[in-house]
């Protein structure tokens, strides 16, 4: 059985290894290809790329937080593009003021949206969006306590199941409905774009888009190490008995509302944090951000990589992405099908998705060796 | 009073929709007493588990858990934590943990998220696991899915998630149902090991295994308790005899 613990571990460190190193294989592709290449050569990578990996990389990032949740704890969030826009409007809301007298009016602290909607002052929410560092922290600060508040109150009330999908669908519904009106003081319809620089760099310049590009690829591998700690351990564990038997896991003494509802915060910090990534590659963000059908697409992304692996989610994250990209510019108007086409292909033929059917064959392959059931004697499984 | 009662309930009635599931119940359970609940289907057997574990809110009554707990005030997890273990009828297992594993979530201690979130086995913590194990002799079967495991060995992985918890009482539903006899004698001397150190209370429809292991019985019909005693002062009880051979 030894053997058997191993397998297991090894199968686990090998999907581990192979997505840290994909990544990095990845960031480093493009940032030498835009850097190194010159840009007379057909290899070189231009802003226009480095922005779509960027953003892809910031999806994965948003897929690994869902996977987390829905994967490992049940928890079926249609809701996590509203925790992604807040992030990103954090980010966009410093972005403005890094804007200053460079607007088309030239105020020194209203953003341009504000001076055209015959505001006198800065409202009290944007103080302090000016320093980066209280920015940063309410990327971060500004989802984690929508979910808090969102989670005691769902997960408390026991709402669990397609119940509690829609709630989280109707939250992001209603965010975005809000944040299209002009008097909440956050642009619109229109949002936040036209940014010109991030703590005194350059937003168009290649350099500072390579930078980006390898920051998100850190602070993606960083949350995929977490992520993995967090499963690993013993509260991971929790998190799948209450996915696999809620009631019985509350019988054992665990307090079920409690474990989801941090998970759905790290979950919703997670995906602030994609969200304020996003924003300075793509140099817009606006209330569609919100809008329902976004998050039901992350949902796809993970449930055809494969929930429960989160290696799965950010390869599914990046592999529905590039072929969006790649469809929308050929056969725009088929693309909506194929990604339906697809959700349902995968639900019924790969219910563990494109990575089930990977390791699926990776597993034939060893199976040609002792099969790990066959093995003896047993040793305290190490932690 | 001169003993200490692991458990009494008094005068509990739980109604559903004007159904009285239990009616004027009133039982009391001895520290480390093996007592066996028998009664027809719909005589209040599972919504008397309900009860004490917070799963259903009385209507009226009390239940006293040990000496002073109220256990109508406590939530399901602070019952389990206050030393309540309870096994389902269907055997509830988490399936796609190994066997090590569904043992190792049900160790006593702290269970809070941050604990959990950093927990590290203890050596005694490991020993517990294995001396458990090899108790319900799923030993080489530690790193199996619980899943895939055989009806009559979930049934004991779930006994030994219990003895994990360490509870004072334990309350069993119907531990042998699908059981072959060679199962249920082992599962009889199992529950047999665990009175004593705790209370065990069972409740069964099986009557030769009732008899094999009980020292006093309760019998319930229609929420309300009709007799108690040892087995063949209830088999010859009048009422017991016209509840279960029928009108």
């Amino acid at each position: 059985m030894a053997n058997y613990t191993l397998w297991i571990s090894a199968r686990r460190d090998t999907g581990t290894g192979w997505f840290l190193g994909s990544l990095a294989l990845i960031v480093i592709a493009v940032a030498v290809l835009n850097q190194a290449v010159p840009a007379s050569s057909s290899l070189h990578v231009g802003a226009y790329g480095l922005t779509l990996v960027g953003k892809y990389l910031c999806y994965a990032l948003l897929a690994l937080a869902v996977d987390l949740i829905w994967g490992y704890c049940g928890i079926l969030s249609l809701g996590h593009a509203a925790f992604f826009s807040l992030g990103g409007y954090a980010m966009g809301m410093y972005l403005m003021r890094q804007i200053g007298t460079r607007g088309v009016y030239g105020d020194p602290i209203l953003p341009d949206f504000m001076v055209f909607l015959n505001y006198k002052s800065l409202p009290w929410f944007w103080h302090g969006f000016n320093h980066f560092a209280f920015a940063l922290a309410m990327m971060m600060v500004v989802p984690a306590a929508l979910a808090l508040l969102f989670g005691w109150f769902a997960f408390r009330s026991r709402v669990t199941g397609v119940y509690l999908s829609i709630i989280t669908q109707a939250l992001t519904y209603a965010l975005m409905l809000a944040f299209f009106r002009n008097d909440m003081g956050f642009g619109g319809n229109n949002g936040f774009t036209d940014f010109k620089d991030i703590l005194g760099f350059d937003l168009h310049s290649d350099k500072v888009r390579v930078v980006l590009l390898v920051i998100t690829g850190i602070v993606l591998a960083v949350s995929y190490l977490i992520c993995r700690a967090i499963v690993s351990s013993r509260a991971g564990r929790v998190l799948r008995a209450i996915r696999d038997a809620e009631s019985r896991t509350r019988f054992l003494g665990y307090r079920v509302a409690t474990y989801k509802t941090w998970v759905f915060v790290i979950s919703a910090v997670l995906a602030g944090i994609a969200g304020a990534l996003y924003v300075p590659q793509i140099g817009i963000i606006n209330p569609s951000e919100f809008s329902p059908i976004n998050s039901i697409e992350v949902v796809i992304w993970v449930a055809v990589g494969g929930r429960g692996t989160l290696y799965g989610a950010a390869a599914g994250a990046l592999l529905v992405n590039y072929a969006k990209t790649y469809f929308t510019s050929s056969i725009p108007e088929a693309w909506n099908y194929a990604l339906g086409a697809l959700f349902v292909l995968v639900t019924l033929f790969l219910p563990r998705g494109i990575v089930g059917l990977v390791s699926g064959r990776a597993r034939k392959l060893k199976n040609a060796e002792p099969l790990p059931a066959q093995a003896k004697q047993q040793e305290p499984v190490s932690k | 009073m001169s003993v200490r009662k692991t458990l009494s309930l008094d005068k509990l009635t739980v109604s559903f929709d004007g159904f009285k599931a239990l009616n004027d119940l009133t039982l009391q359970v001895d520290p480390g007493e093996l007592r066996c609940i028998i009664g027809p289907n719909g005589a209040g057997k599972t919504t008397m588990m309900d009860v004490i574990t917070g799963k259903t809110r009385p209507d009226s009554g009390t239940a006293t858990f040990g000496s002073d707990l109220n256990l109508l005030s406590m939530s399901e997890p602070e019952i389990a934590q206050a030393g309540i273990g309870r096994k389902f009828q269907k055997p509830t297992v988490f399936e796609r943990l190994t066997v090590f594993e569904n043992l190792e979530l049900a160790l006593a201690g702290d269970k809070s998220f941050f604990h959990t979130l950093f927990a590290r086995r203890t050596p005694k913590q490991d020993k517990r696991i294995y001396e458990v194990l090899e108790i319900i002799g799923l030993t080489t079967q530690h790193q199996t899915e619980a899943g895939t495991l055989a009806h009559g060995q979930k049934q004991w992985l779930e006994i030994g998630m219990l003895m994990m918890q360490e509870p004072e009482l334990l309350l069993v539903d119907e531990p042998v149902a699908g059981m072959t006899p060679q199962e249920i004698e082992r599962t009889a001397e199992l529950l047999l090991s665990l009175a004593g150190e705790h209370s065990v209370v069972v409740v069964e429809h099986d009557m030769d295994f009732v008899r094999s292991i009980a020292k006093r019985v309760t019998v319930l019909h229609e929420g309300h308790v009709i007799a108690e005693g040892d087995m063949d002062k209830v088999q010859k009880d009048p009422r017991v005899i016209e509840v279960y051979l029928g009108a």
